[in-house]
């Protein structure tokens, strides 16, 4: 997968509740979810020193 | 065969419990479901899901793009099949290169075969091929959570063939039970030295990447001519490959949504209008038609400007908030989903 950006979204509590993507140029919103192979893919990336935006 | 040999069969199959209920592992194994469409094209570039429900792409740095099809056509019996059609040749394969289609299995339906204990079960994967030409290919059993692999290759030729290969029990490595992919059925089509370097044998669990495929391997991207065709894909417990096993179109349907599902069909159908959540916010409640394997990655379309927040992204349902009430007079609308919960 070819991870392009990468950014949080919030609940109403304003806690992290998914991850706004975009993937092989198509937008996609992530589940915070280890069982997701979307979610596992953008922590692979983070790990090579990627980062994830904050919510705006 | 006797009848003393069939009645010896018959009795092994029914010690096995094969006869009863449900005996195949496979989900979507006749090709009849495609849930993304029935023809996506170049592919070979990017990893991923593509018309036929279930089936998917690993690919390393190839050149070769093909096209994948759900195709009318099949061996007696079966209305379907998967189509690979080479597009693009490479015939300069570099070491780590590699095609595969794979099906992949969740830990917990994999508990019977009893892999990693001293009861481990012998596997039976079955399926009918066919190509442009004769040619051989890999079929892998994958276990993925200790990384143990048993392959065997197989012939295909221009006429639909069964193929049925048992995997011999493996007493190593037991598989999670959860919702996590445990297994998979590889199936190599084209492959670089990293993986055919070391000495294969056929049917032997390792862990040994260079002797995953052996040297007989045929490269589906040797030339644009090529073609693979395959359907009727079964897994079963024990070394009896029984009749594949037919299910209606509905229910396979339904067992595929909690891998994938969506909503299709452009602006004008299967809208998910927003109600009023407090003064502040409109919102969007979804409940999902199964329940996914787990909490799904979105993508949708939107009339307003915003495809709005998660407030709850579960594997049941999704909510979603967008700042602002509603406007009296003014539809706002979310269409075009699908939702992705694949292994």
């Amino acid at each position: 997968m070819n991870i392009e950006s990468a950014q949080y979204g919030v609940d109403l509590e304003g806690n992290n509740a998914e991850i706004k993507t975009t993937i092989d140029g198509k937008e996609i919103f992530v589940p915070i979810d280890s069982a997701n192979r979307h979610y596992q893919a953008i922590l692979e990336w983070v790990a090579e020193g990627n980062t994830i935006a904050e919510a705006d | 065969m006797t009848k003393a040999a069939e009645l010896a069969k018959m009795g092994e199959v029914l010690t096995n419990s094969q006869i009863g209920g449900r005996r195949n592992m496979v989900i979507n194994g006749a090709m009849n479901v495609a849930q993304r469409g029935t023809s996506s094209t170049g592919l070979g570039a990017t990893d991923g899901y593509y018309t036929v429900d279930r089936f998917g792409f690993n690919f390393s740095s190839t050149a070769a793009r093909l096209t994948m099809t759900q195709t009318a056509d099949g061996p007696s019996g079966f209305a379907n099949c998967l189509k690979l059609d080479c597009t693009t040749a490479d015939t300069s394969i570099a070491a780590n290169e590699y095609i595969q289609l794979h099906y992949r299995i969740e830990g917990q339906d994999v508990q019977q075969l009893k892999k990693g204990t001293s009861d481990a079960e012998k596997i039976t994967v079955s399926f009918y091929v066919k190509g442009n030409a004769s040619a051989t290919y890999t079929c892998e059993i994958e276990d993925v959570d200790n990384n143990r692999y048993n392959s065997q290759e197989f012939s295909v030729t221009t006429s639909w063939t069964k193929v049925t290969l048992t995997y011999n029990a493996d007493t190593t490595g037991v598989l999670g039970n959860d919702n996590g992919q445990s297994m998979a059925i590889n199936f190599w089509l084209h492959v670089g030295s990293n993986f055919t370097s070391g000495t294969h044998t056929d049917n032997v669990w390792h862990t040994t990447a260079t002797q995953r495929v052996g040297d007989n391997q045929t490269s589906f991207a040797d030339s644009t001519d090529r073609t693979f065709f395959i359907t009727g894909v079964q897994m079963e417990v024990g070394e009896q490959a029984t009749p594949f096993e037919h299910r209606s179109y509905g229910e396979e349907l339904n067992i595929c949504r909690r891998y994938y599902h969506e909503l299709s069909g452009g602006s004008n159908a299967n809208r998910l209008y927003t109600y009023n959540y407090n003064a502040s916010y409109k919102a969007f409640l979804f409940y999902f038609p199964v329940e996914m394997r787990a909490a799904p990655t979105v993508a949708m379309s939107n009339s307003g400007g915003s495809n709005g927040t998660a407030g709850t992204l579960t594997k049941n349902s999704m909510f979603r908030y967008i700042a602002g009430g509603v406007t009296v007079g003014t539809a706002y609308f979310l269409y075009d989903f699908s939702f992705d919960a694949e292994l």
